[in-house]
């Protein structure tokens, strides 16, 4: 059951070749065989059987199928999920059990999902690598050929991304700020999906960057994705940023093909240092999707060597007023003393790691009288210089392509004590996530050290669509079907 | 009217401007579902967004938005299509997000102005904000608790230009404010349980020069101590500067029991509020048929009220402007007047309703004559069938007993005699027992008139009609 989609899963309930309760069983026990990733924080074993009992009693009784019907989903500790502690990977919310389910956790249960487990995260999802978690890193199920060190499965949802590359659960769900989706799943060989900002409900997801974070699904095809979402997205009247857009049936769309189709390739991209494996598979890429029937055109996006440096005003910026509530007065972690201001410092240097503490200083910084200016405007001018950037482009084009992650997965604890060179590796996912687009990672092969490395496809506001249908052309010409060491 | 402070060398004139914070009358908070009731058990009036829970969002309350657009328009401010929501980070125990959701540069309704006597009051704008919730530091001896019932509740803060010049004008302008409020039933004005509060800045100058630095007098809960601490605070200034020392621009808090105001903190330790838009809300646009579907649905304001009272209701000025001072109070006028002598109803509403009232500390709300009752009244009163005083007297019956006029008439015989036939033949008994004092009248005595019409009202034990009583008594006496 270890390799099944969630279309197998749906076919096989369906002609009864197995139970969800044993599908959920089996997965549970793999769950426990996976304590090596430290993907996990806190599992659900007691709440995924009831769940995989009530979907069989639902079969039992006739009732017609739900979409998600028995589907192990793994889920971002970021996730508030009623009766379940929730922790942001963060010693601050380490025994927080909130009596709320979010709205994405909770379209997935009403569309039968069987959440399975709390996954590891950068603490509070600040990071690229899933080593500022406060319960240790988690780690990447794929090894380099000739290097034993364990690989970082990137971040910040890299739980997630660690467990669907270990074939334990067939999906899980992440977030994104400014790459923790794409990133983590290029890392990991697997496809990772953030949403046009709004399209997803926000409520109940422990908040980073509220301009920036979307949840997304992350999955092993294309396929998956576009069933997962379909099952996470609408609007939720609880969350004033989230869109009245439709959902469609992003299944149906995966089947049109790219004929026709015009894919940009943004000159910008191609960064210094880039490694010469990774620019021939862009190109590589590009002329997969040439071949399929798509015209690949050169285009310009002035504005992205911006993007990173306004990025990392924006998100802090948002991230220091977000984690103010933090305080030890009515829940988390609280270390008490004789005036509060003392309280306050005592709480939250307890409560709060080394990079959420760097970020809360950055956002207070650039947010202060004096400063803001000079820093916080500047920031959100560039933010629209590179939306506007988009919206040219997509003047000329359907969707743009560009590696995902300047490198492949570097060996866990690396770049741990160089923020500038962690911040780097969100440099091709920033700009989506300020211009609020949808794009996907997807596996399109391995580097000469046999680690993956993944594709970014950008599209439209709100054309998801056309994301899904260019991703599952690349996907088809890539065929990807390298498997991590760990589950070989 | 200006007040001057008189100095060592001179004298030093006001300048005084208010930040009022008002209580949006609204059943739900302006960012979540929860109630607003006023004096609930602490705590059970919070959702999970007033507690600040991980993951929770704020949503806007349309009628929130509208009482302020309705505020706007009532003093004439131009309403923003857009206006944004800002966050003013700090920390304190009772902010639970860590910040306050309140309009920094893009407030909702700029400009506006409200009269007081001899003076127009600029408005600079007003914003919607959230309140905070209570630090209570008495109910536990080692630690402050928090009531959170109030966090998250909705606040207009209204700021006006420094237009003022003296504590009696700021009373003044406070008062007027607080009946624009109530009268647009946006805020109920109640200043004991803080539904509004106020701070002064206050500044002195030599008539006509520059602004000198003020000073900001926080959360003055009453008019009497807004006026008071004001007072105190113009004097201090200018005892300052006699002495040789500069004003500091600093926050101060009036203690009404010393009546004097004392510094809280100065410029050097104000907060760093690190204002930005709050990104979990979209701009608020605003269209025109929202805005003009308000202004349709407005009430006839005060002063076009008041104007009205006088014009076409033949009401003095005085009537008027103690009738329109409430709008309660002018909605029981109009319906008292109804159909009737609009002055006779005036001066029952104006005067013996409204002292009553006074008397026994009542709001009009709770007079236990209805409108309508004390336009029978009135009726009774114009067709003879009461004399004034007699009037007095149901008056009186009807606020104990709750009866109606007529009721009470018939209950107590208290019909006045208006029978021309059996009161002429008491005066004519009376002229013929007296004939005496007749003669003295007709002698030129005219002042005894008041004693025959007294013979005659004690004879019929006040019921007599004593118009008709003076007519027959003068006929009879002069024929």
């Amino acid at each position: 059951m270890r390799d099944l989609g969630l279309a197998d899963i749906r076919a096989g309930l369906a002609e009864g070749a197995f139970s969800a309760v044993e599908l959920v069983e089996d997965r549970l026990a793999a769950l426990e065989a996976a304590g090596e990733l430290n993907a996990v924080v806190t599992p659900m074993p007691d709440r995924a059987l009831e769940a995989a009992r009530a979907a069989d009693a639902r079969r039992a009784a006739r009732e017609p199928a739900l979409p998600l019907d028995g589907v192990p989903v793994a889920v971002k500790d970021l996730f508030c999920t009623e009766g379940v502690r929730t922790t942001a990977s963060s010693a601050m919310l380490g025994g927080f059990v909130p009596p709320y389910e979010s709205t994405v956790t909770a379209n997935l249960i009403g569309a039968g999902a069987v959440l399975a487990a709390k996954t590891n995260l950068d603490e509070f999802a600040m990071g690229s690598s899933t080593a500022t978690s406060h319960f240790g890193p988690a780690v990447n199920p794929w090894k380099a050929k000739d290097d034993p060190r364990p690989r970082a499965p990137g971040g910040s949802s890299g739980g997630s991304a660690a467990l669907v590359a270990a074939s334990v659960v067939p999906a899980a769900l992440g977030t994104d700020t400014g790459g923790s989706i794409r990133q983590p799943a290029a890392f990991c060989g697997i496809v990772g999906l953030k949403p046009t900002y709004g399209r997803c409900s926000r409520w109940g997801i422990v908040a980073f960057a509220s301009s920036l974070d979307q949840a997304g699904p992350m999955t092993r095809s294309v396929r998956d994705a576009a069933i997962m979402l379909a099952a996470m997205a609408g609007h939720d009247p609880k969350d004033s940023t989230s869109a009245r857009e439709p959902v469609p049936d992003f299944e149906a769309a995966l089947g049109g093909g790219v004929k026709g189709l015009r894919i940009g390739v943004p000159r910008e991209y191609r960064v210094d240092g880039m490694p010469e494996e990774l620019d021939a598979l862009w190109r590589e890429g590009a002329a997969w999707l040439e071949e399929a029937g798509a015209e690949i055109v050169d285009i310009s996006l002035p504005h992205t060597h911006y993007a990173l440096p306004a990025y990392y005003i924006v998100a802090p910026a948002e991230a220091s007023s977000n984690l103010a509530r933090y305080d030890g007065v009515r829940y988390g972690l609280r270390s008490p003393a004789e005036v509060v201001e003392e309280q306050y410092a005592r709480t939250r240097r307890a409560g709060f790691g080394a990079e959420v503490r760097r970020r809360v200083l950055i956002g207070t910084y650039v947010l202060s009288a004096g400063y803001y200016d000079a820093y916080y405007t500047k920031a959100q001018r560039v933010r629209r210089l590179i939306a506007r950037d988009f919206e040219q482009a997509f003047g000329k084009v359907d969707a743009v392509l560009t590696p995902t992650a300047p490198t492949a997965a570097f060996p866990l604890g690396e770049k741990m004590d160089d923020p500038i060179a962690m911040y780097l590796n969100d440099v091709f996912t920033v700009p989506a996530s300020l211009a609020g687009l949808p794009a996907v990672s997807l596996p399109a092969g391995l580097d000469g050290e046999g680690l993956p490395l993944g594709l970014q496809l950008i599209g439209r506001p709100f054309d998801e669509e056309t994301v899904f249908r260019t991703a599952a052309a690349l996907e088809a010409a890539a065929g990807f079907d390298a498997e991590p060491e760990f589950v070989r | 009217m200006s007040v001057l402070i008189e100095g060592r060398d001179g004298v030093w004139e006001y300048a005084i401007g208010l930040e009022v914070h008002a209580q949006v009358a609204s059943s739900a908070k302006l960012f979540s579902g929860a109630p607003t009731a006023f004096g609930a058990e602490p705590n059970t009036q919070v959702s999970l967004v007033d507690a600040a829970m991980p993951g929770m969002l704020p949503v806007i309350n349309r009628v929130c938005i509208e009482q302020a657009v309705r505020t706007g328009l009532g003093f004439g401010g131009a309403i923003a299509r857009h206006s944004v929501f800002d966050r003013k980070n700090y920390f304190y125990p009772d902010l639970p997000q860590g910040y306050q959701i309140s309009q920094y540069t893009q407030p909702i309704v700029s400009g506006g102005s409200v009269e007081i006597p001899g003076r127009t009051v600029r408005i600079t704008r007003l914003h919607l904000e959230q309140d905070a919730g209570k630090s209570v530091h008495d109910r536990d001896p080692d630690r402050t608790l928090i009531d959170l019932n109030r966090a998250g509740v909705a606040l207009m803060e209204i700021v006006s230009e420094p237009d003022l010049r003296s504590p009696e004008e700021a009373a003044e302008f406070l008062t007027r404010l607080r009946a624009l409020l109530r009268w647009l039933g946006t805020c109920d004005g109640n200043m004991q349980e803080g539904s509004l509060r106020c701070d002064a800045n206050v500044s002195v100058r030599r008539p006509g020069a520059e602004l000198g630095t003020r000073t900001e007098i926080k959360n003055l809960n009453s008019i009497r101590f807004l006026r008071e601490a004001i007072e105190y605070e113009g004097q201090r200034q200018v005892e300052v500067i006699d002495g040789g020392g500069e004003i500091e621009q600093e926050t101060r808090l009036f203690d009404p029991d010393r009546g004097e105001t004392r510094a809280m903190r100065t410029k050097e330790d104000a907060h760093d509020y690190r204002y930005f838009p709050d990104p979990d809300l979209l701009p608020l646009e605003l269209d025109e048929d929202f805005i003009e579907a308000i202004r349709a649905a407005m009430p006839e304001l005060p002063e076009a009220r008041r104007d009205r009272f006088v014009e076409e209701l033949g009401l003095s000025d005085y009537d008027a402007d103690l009738l329109t001072a409430e709008r309660a109070r002018a909605d029981y006028f109009e319906a008292a007047a109804s159909g009737r002598d609009a002055k006779q109803a005036a001066n029952w509403v104006a005067g013996d309703l409204l002292g009553r009232l006074n008397r026994e500390g009542l709001e009009i709300e709770a007079a236990p004559i209805p409108a309508a009752g004390l336009g029978e009244l009135v009726d009774l009163i114009a067709d003879g069938t009461l004399s004034g005083r007699m009037g007095r007297e149901v008056f009186d019956a009807m606020w104990e007993t709750g009866k109606s006029a007529a009721a009470i008439v018939e209950e107590r015989g208290l019909k006045q005699i208006s029978d021309t036939g059996a009161l002429e033949a008491l005066v004519d008994e009376l002229l013929a027992r007296e004939a005496d004092k007749a003669a003295e009248y007709r002698g030129g005595r005219t002042k005894l008139l008041g004693f025959f019409v007294g013979q005659v009202m004690k004879a019929t034990g006040g019921k007599a009609n004593p118009k008709l009583v003076n007519e027959l008594l003068r006929a009879k006496l002069e024929e």
